[in-house]
């Protein structure tokens, strides 16, 4: 049996966040080269500020200005960043509490080797070249030295921020769905039977959701099927891989029990119905993969409908 | 042991509530409940919480950077997942809390920030060795619509009635997204066809928004100044997404949790002894489909109701006095604003859009690939 299909998967967005009085007021210090914290109902200062009182839950409105120089309280070494963090060669990640705060705040220190890190150590802020009103303003932290980053001026509220998430998966298929993509590269349709309850599935599923056990039966199907239901498609949206409009159908194959989603053309929107006997077409022999996608489309047999009780059962 | 609304919160919703943080949002519904329920913080035992997957806002378990801005600190916090209908089964995970006898006081909350994101985009990630067809929720649910306008001879009209009357009756609600007092069947035949056969007026709006309800013990609504919402009954169930013979039209969970509630409510004939309902419609189409599933009408009736207008405010059957999903849809707090919007009715808070003297009222969400629904019966009186 063929190892199971794997392949790629990419994720991202840049999603966008508005911000609210209180994180506002620290993003916007930020893009001043100050750091604000608040004080809560015990006099404690958090730094960065929380948005609400941990006792009282009231909303945070005493706020503080910190410095940009702070105490190690504990660290740890990381000998091989990964993509993403603070800084590409080796770092300390350290939780810092800088002067005027209570509380720590987690970031790198780009202390060179972690023989010149200690609990303890003084640090202070470097900051990004050019702020924006951004957690990455603060590029890290280093050593204290005697040169001191002046404040800058009055900027613009930041009210938003954008947070780019980018995730990376390995997509593994099944091993009947490899099976079920190894026969499509051949120009097949391969699909399984319950053994309890005898329904056919395609793709095949390894195991009948409604019955529960293992599914081995393989059948081959036809590649003509009828349009159980259907939608027009004419709404454009991020990401999407076919160009509006077009019909998205349910395509019950011949001896299946389960529909087939797939793109119906050969003839015009507004003529795709219920019932309407399809074909598949195939892609050039030269293009096809392990994807359901060597089959292009599905288009009209120009064979008469199907009754409606016959796929009734399917909607 | 009995359990009851003692008040409900809800936010302002709207396509963008970019002056606040998430926090925020949360928070301007959870002062809200507190306020309407007589509670204070430490009257609250418990909290649970509820929203649409991670991928509609991106950000991984919210409820860790939520914990104290929503008062959760030193209290137990549970997370409720179930897709679309999360906040319904929120609601009931927080109610079956106090009747269990574990709290006292729990508050539930549900929320959605959808201008963090694109919802279209999150519901039609394609991933490899399949057809790259997904087109969101509407190009799911869109093909099931034309199913059912096939299965049951509705004419055409009937989901531009919806439309027509939930956008009107948004209008009465001071917290819709959507307030359309001037909607017409014409505009809503004239805008634009999104998923064929379902226009764009025919369509929920992507909200920010959250809800909040405080669910007391016996004892506290009975130490209520106000009205409280007494629950009569719940119910959750759960199916496959697809399976062999799945008739999506109308689903074997639904109609099972609706069997399950009413015969807990001791609710024989739901259209005669239900006073107004808060049903999860985010396409019009859905009101219709939904009556028929929870027992209203019988199978393939159900916009015999609507088109006779017995669901407006003064028919037979209320649904969806609030404007419903059609006019906010903050999609993680839906479900718990049509159970928070139930209760409103039977405590008379309800405002402009309160059906007058609604004794019991029902509230319903779904989710998924209509697989999870969950559902509770609130009521001015404590069952008998």
């Amino acid at each position: 049996m063929a190892l199971p299909l794997h392949a790629p998967l990419e994720i991202s967005f840049d999603y966008t966040r508005s911000l609210g009085p209180t994180l506002s007021r620290f993003m916007t210090g930020l893009a001043q080269r100050r750091i604000i914290g608040s004080r809560d109902s015990t006099g404690r200062v958090h730094a960065p500020p929380i948005e609400y009182d941990p006792v009282t839950h009231v909303a945070s409105t005493d706020f503080v200005e910190v410095s940009a120089t702070g105490t190690v309280l504990t660290w740890t070494w990381m000998p091989r960043p990964i993509e993403g963090q603070p800084l590409t060669h080796p770092f300390a990640w350290a939780l810092i509490r800088l002067d005027g705060a209570d509380t720590p705040m987690l970031h790198a220190v780009d202390a060179g080797s972690a023989s010149a890190m200690s609990t303890g150590m003084r640090v202070q802020v470097r900051w990004a070249a050019e702020p924006v009103g951004s957690i990455r303003d603060i590029a890290c932290f280093e050593p204290l030295s005697t040169s001191e980053t002046e404040p800058g001026g009055e900027v613009e509220p930041v009210t938003m921020v954008t947070t780019p998430i980018r995730l990376s998966y390995e997509h593994t298929a099944s091993p009947e769905e490899t099976r079920y993509l190894y026969g499509l590269a051949e120009g097949r349709v391969l699909a399984q039977r319950c053994p309890r309850c005898r329904k056919v599935y395609i793709p095949p599923r390894g195991a009948c959701p409604t019955c529960g056990v293992p599914t081995t039966d393989e059948v081959e199907l036809p590649d003509v099927g009828t349009v159980t239901t259907f939608c027009i498609v004419n709404v454009p949206f991020p990401g999407q891989r076919t160009k509006p409009p077009y019909v998205h159908a349910a395509v019950l194959l011949d001896g299946a029990d389960i529909p087939f989603p797939h793109l119906i053309l050969g003839c015009p929107a507004d003529e795709v119905r219920m019932g309407m006997r399809v074909q598949a077409v195939w892609k050039p022999r030269e293009e096809w993969g392990f994807t359901p996608q060597n089959i292009d489309h599905f288009r009209p047999t120009g064979d008469p409908d199907a009754a409606f009780e016959s796929y009734a059962s399917h909607l | 042991m009995r359990a009851a609304v003692l008040g409900t919160g809800q936010t302002h919703h709207a396509a963008r509530r970019t002056d606040v943080s998430m926090a925020g949002l949360c928070r301007e519904a959870v002062d809200r409940a507190l306020e309407d329920s007589g509670s204070t913080w430490d009257d609250i035992d418990a909290v649970v919480v509820g929203k649409a997957p991670d991928l509609f806002e991106g950000v991984m378990m919210p409820e860790l950077y939520l914990a104290d801005a929503l008062g959760a600190v030193g209290k137990p916090l549970l997370r409720v997942h179930t897709a679309g209908s999360v906040g319904g089964a929120t609601g009931i995970v927080a109610s079956n809390l106090v009747r269990a006898g574990v709290h006292q006081r729990v508050l539930a909350l549900a929320w959605e920030k959808q201008s963090e994101s694109n919802a279209m985009w999150a519901l039609s990630i394609n991933p490899p060795f399949h057809m790259p067809l997904g087109a969101g929720a509407g190009g799911y649910f869109a093909p099931h619509i034309r199913a059912y306008i096939r299965r049951s001879g509705a004419p055409n009209h009937v989901g531009a009635m919806v439309a027509v009357k939930d956008r009107r009756n948004g209008s009465l609600n001071p917290f819709a997204h959507l307030r359309q007092a001037e909607i017409t069947l014409e505009s809503v035949n004239s805008s634009m066809m999104l998923w064929d056969p379902v226009r764009y007026d025919e369509t929920c709006p992507s909200s920010d928004g959250a809800c909040a309800v405080v669910i007391g013990d016996q004892a506290a609504a009975e130490a209520s100044a106000r009205p409280v919402a007494w629950i009569h009954a719940t119910a959750m169930r759960t199916e496959p997404t697809f399976f062999a013979g799945k008739d999506h039209v109308n689903p074997q969970a639904g109609r099972d949790a609706a069997a399950a509630l009413w015969q807990q409510a001791g609710i024989t004939d739901p259209l005669n002894e239900i006073d107004a309902a808060e049903i999860y419609v985010p396409f019009s189409w859905f009101e219709p489909m939904w009556l028929e599933n929870l027992g209203f009408a019988e199978e393939g009736q159900g916009w015999k109701l609507t088109e006779a207008g017995e669901t407006r405010i003064g028919g037979r059957l209320p649904v969806n006095p609030s404007g419903g999903v059609l006019c906010s849809n903050p999609i993680g707090a839906s479900g718990l604003l049509r159970f928070a919007e139930s209760a409103m009715q039977v405590m008379g808070r309800a405002g402009a859009h309160q059906v007058p003297e609604a004794q019991r009222a029902l509230g319903h969400a779904y989710g998924g690939g209509s697989q999870f629904f969950s559902m509770w019966v609130v009521g001015a009186a404590p069952r008998p």
